[in-house]
């Protein structure tokens, strides 16, 4: 079997490739830091087996941040037998630098010019058989997304074709150079000695770290070694860098021609205004809007079938039950317990997740992320932390695991630790739909007015931004104590969703998978609810028992035992909380026909609900513990105990506090 | 004149670079050496960071970092 590395630039479509040699179906998206992490797929080319692996993106093999680091030791150290580097046609000049650099390393390169239709498009022509013959491998022009030169790709596969270029350096360095070179030739073992030569010139520390544990030693502690550099270094120094992007810019000069000089102006245009000073701001708020109301308004009418599908369900099974002669306790276990709480997380939660996920994939294909991030940076510097968080902010939105996982896109890791304790404060597609929820049975009715839901949905996310600028502000004032790091930030042309294909793939992907979890949870935790709802101690239900016992500290924060209970056992999964608070509530005692969204709100008010506990409930959905899935991932991407700790404790303790107050307050007035 | 002084739709050329190495290594990763051409083309919401035209690709940088690349207006 063949080992292939995807390497390339952030966003030029490594993973579209991917996908498209795999079948697989990896994340793509329209900003750099998608992918954070190595994918790999298998595949069968003319009877061969390949395993490729996706890496994350990277602009150069000097890393600065996590996933670049994946990226750099995949192509430095590791086996394969090919490397595709991924390039962007519109943007070639830079993506040679990352060419150069491979060859330097690996003679097994193919480059894959991709994104040629856009390049096409902007009138941007790319000599393909002159840049093969410069850089001395075989080149592929490709457009990933329509499957186009993927053929050609695959028929390269076994060339052999290599006599890679070698870049010349100026005279000063190529002299050091030499002088090294003969002492290493024995020494670096499968690394290619020129490129320990430049490593050794142009010593960067994590880099070479990396080189001595791979060879097993150092090789500064070779005694001739050494001398050799202390004497080369004794010259001044050496511009090693430079010479490749030099290079990279006289091949592109050679082999790229622009008919239209000004093909940057139309996104340009664009871009004045989604940056402006102006509608900068106000569009992310309107543009969250709509999605909002988009979501609120589509998800009703299909919850409330679903809701009347499934009761007209339970009957049937409930026959069907009886007359397979299940015992009474049995039957109502299954209904009572895990029926009920399995489809109600179903019935509430499928559609807006349904709804929300697509329209925001959408915005994340289209390339507005990017500028969200370069619009709020300043807000984020002022809190002393990173633009990019914005990124993982959004990326929150989906699923509070991949915000966190996402912060390896940040390069400091002060930075990089405030993105991860603060992500929880965007509420993830499986608490959105509880708000949801929450917002359309409780404020407004399910007849009612969906533009005053999305103004208070509006409001609660806001506050989650708000919190989590405060929050970033107190750690890099305490904890994280640090002052800004320097950020770069690519902003990508505008490109054209695949309608279609997002939404099949993030309701296949994204919606089905998070809510086959929930109910995953959802039975287990139906059927306890119901258990303890029906053993008694002393003629009361455990249920009654724990409920009660929560019950204080619960009517102190604005909310009741009852809630409290649902939380946590939320904690597998945020999409159950309103389930299976509705379940205890009915298992309490407060019995209420249910078949629609009206009648759960019944439900509330019969046991006590005010406009208040709505409001804290509300509140506290937003800030407590992260779900068991984002604590398992902060504990893998922090590698520690207390920072998973501490992201526990700073959202639940704000959310106490926060819910103490607006309880307090409302008694007082 | 340094890269944060210059207007939208100014052009200029890249005279030196004095920012750390870490910073440096980052300006080298986009291309942005001395000697590159650069054009400022963005400003955000609240002026800070800058967006610029660099061998084809739109970099948003911030002005701490901008404040150290020295450029030459074309
Ligand atoms: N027009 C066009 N868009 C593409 C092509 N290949 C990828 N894309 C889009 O470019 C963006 C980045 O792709 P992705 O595969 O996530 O890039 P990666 O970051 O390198 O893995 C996505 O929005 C893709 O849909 C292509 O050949 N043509
Ligand atoms: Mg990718």
């Amino acid at each position: 079997m063949k080992i292939i590395a995807l390497a390339g630039n952030p966003n030029v479509g490594k993973s579209t490739v991917f996908n498209s040699l795999t079948g697989l179906h990896q994340h793509t998206g329209n900003w750099p830091g998608k992918t954070v992490s190595n994918a790999s797929g298998m595949f069968k080319y003319n009877n061969k087996d390949y395993k490729i692996y996706d890496l994350p993106g990277t602009y150069s093999l000097i890393s600065h941040s996590e996933e670049e680091e994946v990226a750099r030791d995949f192509i430095c150290f590791n086996k394969y037998d090919l490397v595709i580097v991924v390039c962007d046609a519109v943007c070639l000049e830079r993506n040679l630098n990352l060419v150069l650099q491979t060859l330097e390393i690996t003679k097994k390169v193919i480059v894959c010019v991709n994104l040629m239709d856009e390049a096409k498009k902007k009138k941007i022509n790319i000599d393909l058989n002159k840049l093969s013959n410069i850089l001395g491998v075989p080149v592929v022009g490709t457009s990933a997304r329509n499957k186009n030169g993927i053929n050609e790709l695959l028929n390269n596969l076994e060339n052999t074709n290599f006599n890679p270029i070698e870049i010349k350096y100026d005279d000063k360095v190529e002299e050091a150079i030499d002088i090294l070179l003969p002492y290493l030739e024995d020494k670096t073992k499968d690394l290619n000695p020129r490129w320990g030569a430049i490593n050794l010139i142009n010593y960067e520390e994590s880099l070479y770290k990396k080189i001595t544990n791979y060879l097993g030693y150092d090789l500064l502690e070779d005694k001739i070694i050494k001398n050799q550099l202390i004497y080369i270094k004794e010259e001044g120094n050496y511009n090693i860098a430079d010479s490749i992007v030099k290079k990279a810019e006289e091949i592109a000069k050679e082999v790229v021609t622009y008919e239209n000089k000004n093909y940057k102006q139309k996104d340009l245009k664009i871009d004045k205004i989604t940056t402006s000073k102006l509608f900068g701001i106000p569009l992310i708020i309107a543009l969250l809007m709509v999605i909002f109301w988009l979501t609120i308004k589509g998800a009703n009418y299909p919850s409330d079938l679903l809701f009347q599908f499934f009761s007209y369900l339970e009957i049937h099974i409930l026959n069907f039950l009886e007359f397979l002669k299940f015992p009474q306790f049995l039957i109502d276990l299954l209904i009572s317990g895990v029926y009920k709480v399995l489809t109600w997380v179903v019935a509430v939660m499928l559609p807006p997740m349904a709804i929300f996920f697509p329209l925001f994939t959408l915005l994340e294909d289209l390339g507005y992320l990017p500028r969200i991030a370069f619009n709020l940076d300043k807000m984020f510097k002022k809190c002393r932390a990173c633009g990019k968080q914005a990124l993982t902010m959004c990326m929150g939105f989906g699923c509070n695991a991949v915000g966190v996982s996402g912060a390896r896109i940040i390069d400091s890791p002060r930075e990089r630790l405030i993105a991860i304790l603060t992500n929880v404060f965007v509420p993830c597609n499986g608490r959105f739909p509880t708000m949801i929820t929450l917002i359309t049975i409780f404020f407004v009715g399910i007849n009612g007015n969906s533009f005053l839901s999305v103004i208070i949905l509006t409001l609660v996310i806001l506050l989650g931004f708000l919190l989590t600028f405060l929050a970033s502000y107190i750690l890099s004032k305490t904890i994280l104590k640090g002052v800004p790091s320097s950020f770069t930030l690519e902003l990508p042309p505008y490109r054209k969703p695949q309608i279609g294909k997002v939404i099949i793939r993030s309701i296949f992907d994204r919606t089905l998978f998070v809510l086959s979890r929930a109910v995953i949870v959802a039975v287990p935790a139906g059927a306890l609810i119901w258990l303890l709802a029906n053993l008694h101690i002393n003629d009361i239900s455990l249920l009654n028992h724990i409920s009660s016992f929560l019950d204080p500290f619960g009517k102190l924060i604005g909310m009741d035992g009852v809630i409290l209970i649902s939380f946590i056992l939320g904690f597998p999964a945020n999409e159950i909380v309103i389930p299976i608070m509705l379940m205890t509530y009915m298992a309490t005692g407060n019995l209420v026909e249910y078949e629609s969204l009206e009648s759960l709100r019944s439900i509330l008010v019969n046991n006590g609900w005010t406009v208040i506990t709505a409001i804290c409930v509300l509140i506290f959905s937003l800030c407590h513990f992260p779900c068991s899935t984002t604590c398992l991932t902060i504990k893998k991407e922090t590698g520690s105990l207390k920072w998973t700790l501490l992201a526990i404790i700073i959202p639940t303790l704000i959310g106490i506090i926060l819910c103490f107050l607006i309880n307090n307050i409302s008694n007082f007035i | 004149m340094y890269l944060c002084d210059m207007k939208v739709g100014n052009k200029a050329i890249v005279k030196k670079i004095v920012a750390n190495d870490n910073i440096k290594r980052r300006l080298l990763d986009i291309g942005l050496i001395e000697g590159t051409n650069v054009e400022c083309v963005l400003k955000s919401p609240f002026n800070d960071p800058t967006a610029y035209l660099i061998r084809g690709a739109i970099i948003a940088i911030r002005k701490e970092d901008c404040d150290k690349i020295e450029v030459d207006i074309i």
